[in-house]
């Protein structure tokens, strides 16, 4: 089930370079095909899914027996509904796409790949197949950047691809590291889980520690490794930009919940303070700088830093709540929120870049906030929506971002207090950041250069509609997928304990 | 019944959701759903205050979220103060909405706007139901929102933009202290339930400097969301919404929520040691009824009057509570609620009718504009605190605890009333008075907005009666904290105040009615005081200079930090090695590429000799063969 779910985008992309060149609908509908395909399966999937029974759909077949290597997939509440997440983004960006019209063969075979790569890294548990995955992730988005990008793609793409290979560089040093420590020797994720082979060798665990981390701390990305991602969302299409923010970006934090707290939990919570700290920096940093731009995909691109800050001080209060039996519900609340907002960031965020995209790619041509002014006479749909996005983006309640900004604050206050109470700062630097910006491009009088453009199309809403109703959904009520991760998060709280 | 107490604030989130998706084909394009909604509510709130006065209290929760094994609970309680709460939100909100019919009557986003208030009517009642912070820090951010959708309702104009922005950033700094605060009694007790918080505050679980604490940042959010100073200053720019929001929002309702706060979660505040936490609260609003009523005196524009009306008597709820007056300042957010209400509205209603905010070009109306005259009076005199009005009743009992509990205060407070009455009165004159003095075509409302006026003015002139001291006081023992006690009523205390109330209304009266001194020749004899005034206290101008420019200028510079120092680290780290890899060429060219070159020099030179072993004739290789067997041959001979 998991390796038909995983390898449906790639065979649709496969079938899409069998077809002639002049045939771009069909292409696009193969691709949306497989796309919605794969995501209707998830969904299934999430039907199928037990929750409370850990890994579920595991698939394990002997691959490399002579290095312990073995072709081995599954999902828990951790990667489920980042699972889905990917699958649900995938397709509404293949329905924003629909007017790509260069290369369009060679586009749709790219995300293709990238969904597979994305939904590879998800359910890997074995490490030689996670890295596999996980460096197809990465050649789909440097060609996504590098051709159909904006005027310094190339530097972007460039930019983007040595900084994520250098952190993969630090990853597969890691593994080998592990992987030598094993007894009997395994890439086996669970295996190694169970064996915990760098407990006591605090030297390699630093070593390894610090080689994950600097491989997913690039992909989060953390203070100060973040200036790759402002330029990548810039210079990428639209699409390119709601996966990279939506999906992307959390396999870094699903690295450090995956791997770095459950392998090297000793390791993690020697220096969980100082990830809190570099934490914190990205969320007052983070809102500040955003606050300061005026190009319109780039402060979204800084409050991504801002968010996902919040979602790294979450994993490093419960990082350091390791060991400490009084700490546990704390540690379960923090993971609970920084998984959560995983997802609540994928959303938001994915909808914000959409947003943008709306409105530079097909009507205004500009992302420039202090062009605009008044847009909320002519366009109310678009403004209703970029509105609403923000302020779920914000952290207002009743949306889906509050809900995790409150457990991320509610565990780590127990653990980190006084960081916390400095990043709950950043929440009214985001919000005068957010406000400021619907103030310049929606209110005011209304600009005369835009009279003339169009509300948003069918298609458009197509792709923001439902990502709006799931910010609000799972805001008002967010048990369903609460109850999913908490299940997980527990597990993990009490098997590293 | 109250069982389904959660329908009440259901029902206006579905009106606001219909009208989202169906605008104007609804009746009466939106309005009609979102009134009727109002209206029900209006009757589920009468019927549970019934309930209520029988005794009735009730609790019910559900599970929102479970963390580890912990199960977080929401839910929403019925008791007195929540009761007394819904009936002011609902039957000030209802007439509030059939006034906006008229009011709003023709605007382009008309349906809109019952849409926006509809929301806004779901989040208070949430706020008010809820038996827990985390549900009412939900309400009390959700009507944050709507208070920012609606100051910025007509949002082509600039300084509506402006001022929604400004209004909701500066209640959010509230709103940081108060959710850290709700962090920290999370952290300390595990629970977010009024009564478990409650409990364990009886059960020293929560004490000490922690339990100040956590009293002094719920306060900090009550602070943003009630105006009071230092936070107060987005409320009078809030004005540029439009006069009904101002009425219900910004006076009834949604400003008091602070004043709930801090009546809701009493317990903190009174068992904070020494009183600590009742002190400050006490303070801050002690100084801000006196504060916002000086201000109140300069304003030309009507509802700007209203709005620093509206700071001080916010200043007052909040200084009874302090002084221990639990009763009291309840007891005055009910009062204020309806007669602010019918203050705005008739403002609203002059508004309509002059085109113009501006008092100056008022005067003269009050033969043009009789049922709006008549009952802003009464709602001016129930401000003003003269009996038998309902401000009166509500303002003598603050008064009266402050008395008893905090001489200075109780100066400070008598002051703040005779000011109150000047500045109100002064309104009236300007407003009513005399001649016009513009060429403006006024006339009266039609009945849709004097008939929400008419019910709210015997609101105003009668509601205060249920705290009146010959039955008994009815309210006291209704709304009541017993370990507050409260003070009885004093009939010497009754007669200072409202001669203070009459001599503010006089002294108005002898400059702007009979004019016996100039309001001019006043301004001359006061001049810095004036300028003072007239300068709000430089609050705007300071936040300016000391918060919002350092902020924006941090912003930029770390801005250009991000581009120059740490992108710069890495495009730098990126050029070494672009320099490294052209090294790398040229030694790669000239070195290894040498090597190579060499060995294949050397390879084709010696193949180049090599070459005449391989002739490929027949007749070389037989003569070398036969060279050989020569060589052979004589070798083996010689051996």
């Amino acid at each position: 089930m998991l390796s038909l779910i995983t390898f449906l985008p790639l065979a649709g992309g496969i079938i899409i370079l069998f077809l002639p060149k002049t045939r771009q609908g069909l292409m696009k509908n193969v691709a949306l095909l497989a796309s919605a395909a794969t995501f209707v399966l998830s969904l299934i999937l999430v039907a199928m899914y037990r929750i409370g029974q850990g890994m579920q759909f595991q698939e394990i077949f002997r691959w490399i027996p002579g290095i312990g290597i073995n072709y081995h997939l599954g999902v828990d509440g951790l990667s489920l509904p980042l699972f889905v997440l990917t699958a649900l983004l995938s397709v509404l960006s293949v329905v924003y796409s629909w007017r790509i019209d260069t290369r369009l063969k060679e586009y749709l075979f790219l995300f293709l790949l990238l969904e597979t790569g994305m939904l590879g890294v998800f359910v890997a548990l074995d490490f030689f197949l996670f890295y596999i995955f996980w460096e197809v992730t990465l050649v789909p988005m440097y060609f996504l950047i590098a051709i159909w990008g904006g005027p310094r793609k190339e530097y972007a793409a460039i930019k983007f691809f040595l900084y994520t290979l250098i952190g993969s560089l630090a990853m597969l040093l890691a593994i080998l590291i592990l992987y030598f420590n094993a007894e009997p020797r395994t890439f086996g994720v669970l295996e190694l889980i169970r064996q915990q082979p760098l407990s006591g060798k605090p030297a390699l665990a630093a070593l390894a520690f610090w080689g994950f981390f600097l491989s997913f701390a690039i992909k989060v990305p953390m203070w100060p490794f973040h200036t790759w991602l402002p330029d990548a969302h810039v210079e990428a299409p639209t699409a390119g930009s709601v996966i990279l923010a939506g999906v992307l970006l959390k396999m870094g934090t699903y690295g450090f919940v995956r791997f770095s707290l459950t392998l090297l939990p000793e390791a993690f919570k020697q220096y969980a303070f100082i990830i809190a700290v570099l934490a914190l920096l990205g969320i007052v940093y983070g809102a500040l700088v955003a606050l300061a731009q005026t190009d319109l995909k780039k402060l979204v691109a800084y409050s991504s830093v801002n968010h996902m800050g919040y979602v790294m001080l979450g994993i490093a209060a419960a990082a350091a709540a390791f060991g400490d039996p009084s700490k546990a519900q704390a540690a379960a609340t923090a993971l609970n929120g920084a998984v959560f907002e995983m997802v609540a960031h994928g959303i938001i965020t994915g909808a914000l870049f959409l947003i943008v995209g709306v409105i530079y790619d097909y009507r205004a041509h500009t992302r420039g906030v202090n062009e605009f002014g008044g847009l909320g006479v002519r366009l109310p749909v678009y403004t209703g929506i970029s509105t609403l996005a923000m302020l779920a983006s914000l952290g207002l309640p009743g949306l889906m971002g509050f809900v995790a900004e409150f457990l991320i604050f509610v565990g780590s206050f127990g653990i980190f207090p006084y960081l916390t109470a400095v990043a709950v700062t950043g929440v009214v630097f985001s919000a005068a950041m957010f406000l400021w910006t619907i103030q310049r491009i929606f209110l005011g009088p209304p600009n005369e250069r835009w009279t003339h453009l169009p509300d948003m199309d069918a298609r458009e809403k197509v792709a923001l509609v439902p990502l709006a109703a799931l910010m609000l959904i799972f805001g008002i009520y967010p048990r369903p997928l609460l109850d999913v991760i908490n299940a997980a998060m527990t597990t993990l709280v009490s098997l590293v304990r | 019944m109250a069982q389904y107490a959660w329908i009440i604030p259901v029902l206006p989130f579905i009106a606001f959701w219909l009208i989202v998706f169906f605008g104007r084909r609804l009746p009466g394009e939106g309005a009609y759903v979102a009134i009727g909604a109002m209206l029900i509510d209006a009757m589920l709130s009468v019927g549970l205050l019934v309930q209520a006065l029988g005794g009735a209290h009730y609790q019910a929760n559900f599970v929102w979220a479970v963390l580890g094994n912990r199960p977080l609970e929401l839910g929403y309680q019925i008791d007195p103060l929540t009761a007394v709460m819904l009936n002011v939100v609902t039957v000030v909100g209802s007439l509030i909405f059939i006034y906006s019919v008229g009011y709003m009557h023709g605007d382009p986003r008309y349906p809109r706007y019952f849409a926006y208030m509809s929301l806004f009517a779901a989040s208070m009642l949430t706020l008010v139901l809820a038996n827990n912070l985390l549900l009412l820090y939900v309400g009390w951010e959700g009507v944050g929102l709507c208070s920012y959708l609606l100051i910025g309702f007509w949002f082509e104009r600039p300084a509506a933009a402006r001022a929604s922005l400004k209004a909701f950033v500066t209640t959010r700094v509230g709103d940081l202290f108060m959710f850290i605060g709700i962090l920290l009694i999370f952290f300390t007790i595990g629970t977010l339930q009024f009564d478990e918080v409650f409990e364990a505050v009886e059960g020293g679980r929560l004490a000490g400097p922690t339990l100040t604490l956590a009293a002094l940042l719920l306060f900090g959010g009550a602070v943003g969301k009630s105006a009071q100073v230092p936070l107060h200053v987005w409320l009078p720019d809030a004005m540029e919404g439009p006069t009904p929001v101002s009425a219900l929002i910004h006076a009834a309702t949604m400003v008091a929520a602070g004043v709930y706060l801090v009546a809701r979660t009493y317990l903190l505040f009174f068992a904070s040691p020494d009183h600590t936490a009742l002190t400050v609260v006490a303070y801050v609003g002690g100084i801000t009824a006196l504060m916002a009523a000086t201000i109140g005196i300069v304003q030309d524009d009507i509802k700007r009057v209203m709005a620093y009306s509206t700071i001080s008597q916010l200043g007052y709820m909040m200084m009874g509570l302090g002084v221990l007056g639990y009763t009291a300042g309840v007891f005055h957010l009910m009062t204020h609620a309806f007669f602010k209400a019918l203050l705005f509205l008739a403002a609203g209603s002059v508004i309509h009718a002059m085109h113009t905010n501006s008092m100056k070009e008022m005067g003269g109306l009050a033969k043009v504009m009789p049922w709006t005259y008549r009952t802003m009076l009464v709602g001016s005199l129930a401000l003003a605190g003269v009996p038998p009005f309902a401000g009166f009743w509500s303002k003598d009992e603050i008064l009266l605890e402050a008395f008893h509990h905090n001489p200075a205060l109780f100066v400070l407070g008598l002051i703040g009333a005779f000011i109150t009455a000047f500045y109100i009165f002064r309104m009236i004159f300007l407003t009513f008075g005399g001649h016009l003095r513009s060429a403006a075509h006024p006339h009266e409302s039609p009945g849709v907005m004097t008939v929400p006026l008419v019910i709210l003015a015997v609101f105003s002139a009668f509601i205060g009666l249920v705290g009146a001291p010959w039955w008994d006081n009815p309210f006291h023992h209704f709304v009541e904290f017993e370990a507050a006690g409260g003070a009885a009523f004093d009939v010497g205390l009754a007669l200072v105040s409202t001669a203070v109330a009459l001599a503010g209304i006089f002294a108005a009266a002898a400059v702007y009615y009979w004019k016996w001194i100039s309001s001019a020749s006043l301004r001359t004899a006061f001049g810095p005081l004036y300028t003072l005034l007239v300068h709000k206290y430089y609050w705007d101008e300071l936040y300016a200079r000391a918060i919002v420019r350092p902020t924006v200028w941090t912003a930029r510079q770390l801005r250009t930090f991000d581009v120059y120092v740490i992108d710069g680290f890495v495009n730098a780290v990126g050029i070494v090695f672009v320099w490294l890899a052209r090294l790398y060429r040229l030694f790669d060219l000239y070195v290894v590429d040498g090597a190579v070159n060499l060995l294949g020099w050397i390879a084709k030179t010696t193949g180049g000799v090599l070459r005449y072993m391989q002739t490929g004739r027949p007749q070389n290789y037989l003569l070398v063969i036969a060279l050989g067997v020569i060589i052979l041959v004589i070798g083996g001979i010689l051996r």
